[in-house]
């Protein structure tokens, strides 16, 4: 399954919320979006995103001071 | 697009009252984050919030009788005395310290959030009494924004889930 990477690093509330939905929106039904960012808040906010937009966060995880997220597109 | 776009059904108003740089922020943040998440948002802009349309964006912040601001300088927080705030160039330098940080911490710019809101379909209503009052005209505003008074707001608010004042 093709994986869609958008790189937030450096970024700050809201703009990785908003740079996902909008890349989200050319990503297959059923295909992933990772999300990469340095932005601690990013964390809950995805997990909230995900949780309102019917999207399934595949994973939410840290490595050093980056933050990865998988998100299933459902909706 | 919104015809695409998966929406929840939920729909949020907020209401735009001030338009100094830091002020300008919590509304755009909520609104285009609350799109993002397929909520149908309504700005209603109005008095000092107003000149937030306006295509030429001026936002300055002043500490001025705000001794909450204290900017990171240095290593410790630093707040401007009253005394010294009431100086030319006051309002200028802590503006200019603020875009600084803004800029530094990867912070959106109110004109990169206004786009994304307008992007994002975002309704715009401008106050048509702040417009009369203050003396603005429509073509100084960005394309966008319908004009309303508080029937426009009231009844969008009495259909939404979350209403805001700000």
């Amino acid at each position: 399954m093709s994986e869609h990477v958008l790189d937030a690093k450096g970024l700050n509330c809201p703009l990785p919320i908003i740079k996902a939905k909008k890349m989200l929106k050319d990503v297959p039904t059923g295909e992933m979006l990772r999300v990469l960012a340095t932005d601690p808040g990013s964390v809950a906010d995805f997990a909230a995103f995900c949780r309102t937009t019917g999207n399934e966060l595949v994973e939410s995880k840290q490595d050093g001071t980056t933050y990865s997220f998988l998100i299933k597109r459902l909706s | 697009m919104s015809s695409v776009e998966p929406s929840n059904g939920k729909s949020m108003t907020i209401i735009v009252t001030k338009g100094t740089l830091d002020w300008a922020y919590p509304p755009f943040i909520l609104a285009t984050t609350a799109a993002a998440m397929g909520v149908d948002v309504t700005m209603f802009f109005t008095f000092y919030g107003l000149p937030l349309l306006l295509k030429r964006l001026d936002l300055e912040v002043t500490p001025l009788g705000n001794p909450a601001m204290k900017l990171p300088m240095m290593g410790v927080h630093m707040a401007m005395p009253n005394l010294v705030g009431m100086l030319p160039g006051a309002t200028a330098g802590a503006t200019t310290m603020m875009k600084n940080l803004i800029k530094k911490k990867g912070v959106a710019s109110i004109e990169e959030l206004r786009q994304a809101a307008i992007d994002s379909d975002v309704k715009m209503i401008a106050c048509q009494m702040t417009m009369d009052l203050f003396e603005y005209k429509l073509e100084d505003m960005i394309e966008g924004p319908t004009l309303g008074g508080a029937a426009t707001w009231v009844e969008n608010a009495l259909k939404s889930d979350v209403n805001l004042y700000i």
